[in-house]
């Protein structure tokens, strides 16, 4: 398979913004893929592998972020991040556990 | 909200005489409280709020640190301190290595924004290899504190 470039926009919307157990979790599981990942909130830039990078973000609650996934398993990566998120703010208004 | 704007001076611990996951957690909580820190408040309160978060994932990032940190509804200030531990203490980190440096941060309960932007800057700080080798080298409160400004003043 071609190495591809997926990108999507994903909104933080849990109250306490893109913390350590979100970005843990993003970035345990963006390293079980191939691609590259990088996740970025305006100007800043974080590699998706990387914990510390993450949470120098600072994402707030409300905060857009690009995550992009570069590779031979850029979908499979980019679907199974963006759930991660979505499933995070599920966990906060106690609808599901991740 | 940089690190020398809560971190307590008076707390900083250079060398832990703790051995294991909770009682690094307690020396330090004790060192915040004894420097003046969680007036009106159970300091055995704070130290089961940072174990809970403990319990829901280690804060060991690997590279020999580590970042427990809890929110509590009576901190009016986030507040918190360094640690280090020559011999270094088992932490359940994510590489499986013990932790040589911790930073301690206690939050109010309804402030991410601070909390987030401690975690930024104390992050920034501790991806750089050099400043993690510096710090563990240390073997003064003053030799920590100074490492702790001059991070906060260079830029990034």
């Amino acid at each position: 398979m071609e190495s591809q470039t997926r990108q999507q926009t994903v909104i933080i919307t849990n109250p306490e913004g893109l913390h350590m157990r979100l970005a843990m979790a993003f970035a345990t599981l963006a390293a079980s893929y191939q691609s590259e990942v990088s996740v970025a909130l305006g100007p800043k830039q974080a590699n998706g592998k990387s914990l510390l990078d993450l949470i120098t973000l600072a994402a707030m609650p409300g905060s857009e972020l690009k995550v992009m996934a570069t590779g031979k398993d850029a979908d499979e990566a980019l679907a199974a991040l963006v759930d991660l998120v979505g499933k995070w703010s599920e966990k906060v208004s106690g609808a599901k556990q991740p | 909200m940089r690190m020398t704007d809560f971190v307590v001076r008076e707390a900083i611990i250079p060398e832990l005489s703790a051995t294991t996951k909770e009682g690094v957690i307690r020396e330090m909580v004790e060192s915040l409280r004894a420097a003046g820190c969680f007036k009106g408040t159970d300091p055995e309160e704070i130290v089961r709020q940072v174990l809970k978060r403990e319990s829901l994932g280690s804060t060991g990032i690997g590279r020999s640190v580590a970042i427990p940190h809890a929110k509590h509804g009576s901190v009016d200030r986030l507040v918190g301190t360094v640690a280090l531990s020559k011999a270094g203490v088992a932490f359940d980190s994510l590489d499986g290595e013990p932790v040589h440096v911790f930073v301690l941060l206690n939050s109010p309960q309804d402030r991410p924004g601070d909390h987030l932007r401690a975690l930024e800057n104390v992050s920034r700080s501790l991806r750089e290899d050099g400043f993690v080798r510096a710090l563990r080298q240390q073997t003064t409160r003053e030799g920590i504190w100074k490492l702790l400004e001059e991070a906060d003043h260079s830029p990034t």
